[in-house]
């Protein structure tokens, strides 16, 4: 396979190649990375622009010096629609639902936030008088109780016009059992609407769980518009530069498809940003023959962890974006599992040194940020154990390193009666066993053994940490990707076009025939074939892949089912659960009946293979490690100082071979490549460091 | 991960060569050789037997069956000392309601083994255990203890309770609202071992089996909470070995007085002086009359003493709460208070409270108590806040809707040739506090769980609901009022069912504080051929006979009203008169 995929690249270096542009907006940048027609690497970094992140991506592309005419193919990640979820900078909606269920996005499901504390607010995402009630039911069977009053919709329909809305919802209990009223409903509205942002709640998932898909219907038509606007608008200023072809934008499943497609599913867009990077991660990691790997990026203000099971990233429908707020449609399953370097250290009442759950996010950010943090945290005790480097760090704020030790000293040293560095050294040993513990459980939550895994750290600050938290967790190996503040932008250009669909059946499978599997994923296939054909970007080939959704009878979680063929049978989906079933919750139930819930399949049109050899600069390389070395500092490591060689990772030759403790600094990240590990590079320029 | 196949492989560590074997290669190797513990390791340990803890949880509810146990999450795990059954450390995700009831158990285990009435543990074992006056809550709550040994010797003992969906007795589920002995309620089981050595004892199992309903899918549950032991004591196992023994054994000790020092360093915001807290239970559901619970809490010397001097005495029906679960209940408000104490047996230390004697929050055998942990609790938990509020108004809420809301249905459906029992669990409305409006749509206080969707409900069961809103006007008034609760109408489409209820508030709404109004009262009605009828006891019944065509409607609290309606602000009256949470008279009465 390897063999072929280089023959093809070298094959296709004589001729041109498309000319692919990869454009991720950041919180705080936004990333491009193109491949030309020679297959050379361009880069361009611009800070983001919070307003309009058209603006941002058009400075990128001009920045890197590129005729945008010349590009065939721009892929986009964008968070437009989650800063709009997140912020409820939504557009106004309004929702047509049943007779006695309008508050059901209010009321969700009787929870709290958190555990303890009687305190927290919800805000739903579309506000109660702009919900209104129709006559219409049907049963779960869907069976139609009473008929669907179509007067009651026009009158609505005039209503919410009235009231402002620019987007509308139309979610009708039962709907995924019988599609009619909704699609009837949405007929009406089509004549009556003033535009073409009308979400059906079956449309996007024909699953039950009124709340969870109510609110994924809400999300989506109140997105809608905004994504609109701003896809309308980057097109245009992409149109002006000369760029011929449609536009291509992530969704949250971590594939991409074409602007004029992303706007009537605005909602797969809300959780895309993750997904990239998880996807760059797993076809870099296949790359470097690793295919089962924690991803680990954590940032400034938070961390992510996703787990890639023989090369395919994990795929969840249950997601919640935020307290309450379930998007439910396929979405790459990255976990945050807390803050990041701005998490603050504290001493408690008890005496005990704690770090996070607070942090100090981007602003005020770290002490050593220079914007007015004054909060001791894990990017702080980095630069004053001399794992960070203390020139380029501080260099553009007015701030000392003796600012930062005296804010330890006094804030942490001093009440645990320990000298400063042993204070920093404590929070990097506390949020380590932090972050290894939180990462542990996403892994035992998904029934694996973390210790099964390689890490693949990247985003600013994961370098830094990763020997450190594969150590506790038993990880025998870290991988670090050639550019790992990109994966991003990666993760764009090397997507697939990808689309998932799920149909609920939720009987006994013993009641089921063979056929109604076959049929189902026969349909299931055929429809992402058209949708696929219908996009303009070069595919390889179609994979396919089809799982079912599976519960023992009186069980209501679910447990998905890998499954090979669409000609599955109802016995052999049987064994298959139990199998998938033992090997997940360590538990035998022969005795009781499995029932069949959903049946999901995944149509991916898989795009050519690039060459990623060449992220970082192959020129820039000296011929020995010594020419890469750019000092020798002291670090802290177990409980001491040690002069530590630093190199420069891009200066690195590829056949080095590095023993811990050592820095690798490059322009977007430091690693952190602790005593007793060993850092080799593959031909692509990934790090492996080998803990013994 | 090792896979746990509990019924065949006793796995235990004391049996396992490669932890000696480990051990003296933990010196060799010249790990830190620590006697006394600094504070880093220390804070290292803790997060440590808390990640243990939370492995459990964690383990239990994705392998138990029951949605009571995987979805509700109507289940704890944690690690107990070996000496009394103190509580080291617990899950943070356990059901509120556990916090601290099963070292109560733990401790009367010990007990009964030390005099002989037990048989003493092996390896391997796990004892099974469900009697409420044995340090616990109601039947329905099982709980498991595995004896955990290192190098041969009992270290402590790691527990799990979990939720049973059914215990046999007169009501299927367990929630009677009317029983007048425990023997009505369900099997009590002793503490008794159902794993001997790693096997399950099946004479024991097949025992509990006959005596149950729906037993055959219980295999399920009790399969995932002995896994879930098994996890913990694998996990506790690989962090001994990395520490050693004795740097545990101290960490253990000085987290417990660090806890401790945590709590009294939290109650110093507490001025020292009487509080006062009065709660009402609707009724026992036998006698029609409300039950008193009085708290009286005492600050100081830097602790809290509590006594419910002034509370009914024992009751006739279910409303009796035992001990464990009474202390438990301040235990948890405390817990809701300041959520960063962790839960540890030195964070109770500050609190004296005084046994209950002759109330009824201190059951005996015979007495009820099937709606201690689901209903009682709540309002203990609602005194707690209630007294504590003046002295800490920015950390402490107006109360709650507090009540499971509970209701019951159990019949047979024609169509599908079978029995079903449906349970119906609402939320309410929270109080407000002095950062905002309540919540609306909370969960308990004492749980964590989610109600199942309504498209689940309908499919499951012969029912149609006819509504299902935000019960409007319910939330009491004040500066920040008080969340909604909901109402719902539910018909029955086939066939006869009987409907019960244990539910609360219905006499009295949840408290306001500090000048805000109190919540709207709990309500059921049942349409029967049209026809309202009204419990007598407003919040608890039992069989109601309905047939098809027949209706239920309930309407939860709304929680309490913090602080002077006056002081609300008219862009906040404004928009809860646009969202129709109050209609414009209600606004004029409460806000004029």
């Amino acid at each position: 396979m390897n063999k072929k995929q280089s023959a093809a690249t070298s094959a296709s270096n004589e001729t041109a190649l498309n000319v692919i542009a990869g454009i991720d907006v950041g919180g705080t940048f936004t990333d491009l990375l193109l491949f030309d027609a020679s297959g050379n690497l361009v880069f361009g970094k611009t800070p983001t622009t919070l307003d309009n992140q058209a603006f941002g991506v058009m400075n990128a592309l001009e920045k890197c010096a590129i005729d945008t005419a010349t590009i065939d193919t721009i892929v986009h990640g964008t968070t437009t629609t989650t800063n709009a979820v997140l912020e409820r900078k939504l557009a106004r909606t309004g929702m047509i639902t049943t007779r006695g269920f309008r508050d059901i996005i209010e009321l969700g499901r009787r929870t709290r936030p958190q555990p303890y504390g009687m305190f927290g607010q919800f805000k739903p995402v579309i506000p109660r008088d702009l919900r209104l009630e129709v006559s219409e039911r049907m049963d779960a069977d869907g069976n139609v109780l009473i008929p669907l009053d179509e007067q009651e919709v026009i009158d609505a329909l005039q209503t919410l016009k009235s009231m402002g809305c620019e987007s509308l919802v139309i979610h009708f209990l039962h709907s995924y059992a019988n599609t009619s009223h909704e699609k009837r409903t949405a007929e009406i509205a089509a004549q009556h609407w003033p535009n073409e942002y009308i979400t059906t709640g079956h449309s996007l998932l024909s699953e039950y769980r009124e709340y969870e898909r109510g609110v994924t219907a809400c999300i989506n038509a109140s997105v809608q518009p905004i994504l609109h606007n701003y896809i309308d608008k980057l097109q245009g200023e992409l149109k002006n530069a000369g760029y011929k072809n449609d536009l291509l934008v992530m969704n949250g499943n971590g594939g991409m498809v074409s602007a004029s497609r992303v706007i009537k599913e605005s909602a797969k867009t809300v959780m895309s940003g993750p997904a990239s990077g998880v996807m760059a991660a797993a076809y870099t990691a296949k790359r470097a023959g690793i295919n089962n790997i924690i991803t680990y990026d954590m940032g400034g203000t938070s961390t992510d962890v996703a787990m890639i099971l023989d090369a395919v990233p994990g795929v969840s429908h249950e997601l919640e974006i935020e307290y309450a707020m379930p998007i439910h449609v396929p979405m790459v399953d990255v976990r945050t599992i807390g803050s990041g370097g701005g998490s603050i250290a504290f001493v408690n009442d008890a005496g005990l040194l704690q770090v996070g759950p607070d942090s100090a996010g981007a602003t005020p950010g770290p002490i050593c940020y220079g914007r007015g943090g004054k909060e001791p945290t894990i990017s702080d005790a980095n630069l004053v154990l001399g794992r960070l480097n203390t020139s380029s760090f501080l260099s553009d704020n007015n701030t000392s390193i003796d600012d930062v030790r005296s804010a330890i000293n006094k804030k942490i040293a001093e009440p645990l009666a320990l000298s400063t560095d042993a204070a920093a050294g404590a929070i990097l040993t506390i949020a380590n066993n932090k972050m290894a513990g939180a990462v542990r459980m996403v892994s035992i939550s998904r029934g694996h053994d973390p210790r099964d895994f390689s890490l693949f750290a990247f985003g600013g600050a994961g370098p830094l940490h990763a020997v450190a938290i594969a150590r506790e967790l038993g990880i025998p190996n870290v991988l670090i990707p050639a550019r790992p503040g990109i994966t991003n932008a990666l993760g764009c250009v090397v997507a697939n076009v990808r689309h998932d669909f799920v149909n609920t059946i939720n009987s006994p499978l013993d009641t089921l025939q063979d056929s109604t599997l076959l049929d189902t994923f026969t349909a299931q296939r055929e429809r992402g074939q058209q949708l696929i054909n219908a996009e303009s970007v070069t595919i390889d080939n179609l994979q396919y892949r089809y799982s079912a959704d599976m519960q023992f009878i009186g069980q209501t979680h679910l447990l998905n089912v890998p499954i090979d063929s669409p000609a599955v049978t109802v016995e052999e989906l049987q064994q298959k659960f139990e199998a998938v079933y033992l090997q997940r919750f360590h538990v035998e139930l022969k005795e009781i009946r499995a029932n069949l819930v959903n049946i999901n399949t995944t149509v991916i049109g898989t795009r050519p293979e690039l060459d990623l050899s060449r992220l970082i600069d192959p020129a820039g390389r000296k011929a020995s490690l010594n020419d890469a070395l750019s000092e020798t500092r002291e670090v802290w490591f177990d409980g001491g100082w040690h002069s530590t060689p630093v190199y420069i990772r891009e200066s690195m030759p590829l056949d080095a071979v590095i023993h811990g403790p050592a820095i690798i600094e490059q322009m977007d990240t430091t690693v952190v490549v602790e005593a007793n590990c060993t850092a080799r590079s593959d031909d692509d320029g990934n790090l492996h460091i080998e803990l013994s | 991960m090792t896979a746990i196949c509990i019924l065949n492989s006793p796995d235990t560590p004391h049996s396992r060569k490669d932890i000696l074997e480990s051990m003296t290669t933990a010196t060799i190797d010249g790990q830190k050789k620590v006697e006394s513990i600094d504070p880093i390791t220390l804070a290292v340990i803790q997060s440590s037997l808390q990640q243990v803890c939370d492995e459990m949880d964690l383990s239990f509810s994705r392998a138990a069956f029951s949605p009571v146990i995987a979805e509700a999450n109507d289940r704890s795990d944690g690690i107990y000392s070996a000496d009394n059954g103190e509580l080291i450390a617990q899950g943070a995700l356990g059901l509120p309601v556990f916090v601290g009831t099963m070292q109560f158990s733990t401790r009367v285990l010990i007990e009964m083994i030390q005099s002989g009435e037990v048989a003493a543990p092996e390896p391997g074992d796990i004892y099974i255990v469900n009697d409420p006056y044995l340090g616990g809550t109601h039947l329905m709550d099982v709980r498991f203890a595995l004896p955990y040994f290192y190098e041969g010797k009992l270290f402590c003992w790691l527990s799990n309770t979990g939720h049973w969906p059914d215990i046999g007795g007169t009501v299927p589920g367990g929630f009677s609202a009317n029983a007048t002995a425990v023997e009505q309620e369900g099997l009590r089981i002793p503490p008794v071992k159902l794993f001997k050595k790693g096997e399950i004892d099946k004479e024991i199992y097949s025992i509990i089996c006959s005596n149950i309903r729906v037993a055959d899918q219980r295999i399920g549950d009790v399969k995932a909470q002995a896994a879930a032991l098994l996890v913990g004591q694998e996990r506790l196992t690989q962090l001994i070995k990395r520490y050693r023994l004795p740097v545990i054994t101290s960490a253990i000790a000085e987290l417990r007085q660090r806890a401790a020092q945590q709590m009294r360093q939290k109650l110093t915001e507490v001025a020292d002086g009487n509080y006062t807290g009065t709660a009402y239970v609707d009724s026992d559901g036998v006698v029609d009359e409300p039950l008193t619970i009085q708290i009286n809490m005492q600050k100081r010397d830097g602790e809290l003493h509590i006594d419910f001097d002034g509370t009914s005495p024992p009751c006739a029906g279910p409303m009796n709460s035992v001990l464990a679960t009474t202390q438990s209940s301040i235990y948890l408000a405390m817990r809701h208070i300041f959520p960063d104490v962790p839960i540890n047996a030195g964070a109770f230390d500050p609190l004296h409270i005084k046994d209950p004697e002759g109330t009824f929050l201190y059951a005996k055998y015979p007495r009820p108590v099937s709606g201690c942990a689901a209903e009682v609790s709540q309002r203990i938990a609602e005194a707690v806040f209630a007294a504590l509020v003046p002295a800490l108004p920015e950390l402490v809420p107006a109360a709650p809707a507090g009540s499971s809301g509970n209701f019951a249905l159990g019949g047979f459906d024609p169509e599908r040739n079978s029995s079903y029992v449906m349970y119906q669990l609402s939320g309410g409305g929270y109080g407000g506090n002095y950062h905002h409006d309540g919540l609306t749509n909370g969960c308990s206080t004492i749980g964590i769980s989610k109600t199942p969707p309504i498209e689940v409900m309908e499919q499951y069961f012969p029912v149609l609901y006819r509504e299902y809103a935000l019960r409007e006007g319910s939330g009491g008034a004040g500066e920040h009022r008080g969340g909604f609760g909901i109402q719902y109408s539910i018909e029955l489409r086939r066939g006869e069912a009987q409907a019960s209820f244990v539910m609360d508030h219905g006499r009295v709404g949840p408290q306001g504080v500090l000048g805000g109004k109190d919540g709207a009262v709990n309500t059921v009605t049942v349409w029967r051929d049209n026809e309202p009828y009204t419990p007598l006891h407003l919040s608890k019944d039992q069989g109601i006979a309905i047939k098809a065509g027949d209706r239920v409607d309930v309407a939860t609290p709304g929680g309490g009203g913090f602080g002077d309606p006056a002081k609300r602000s008219t862009d906040a009256i404004q928009q809860d008169l646009e969202y129709g949470y109050y209609t414009a008279e209600e606004i004029r009465d409460a806000y004029q």
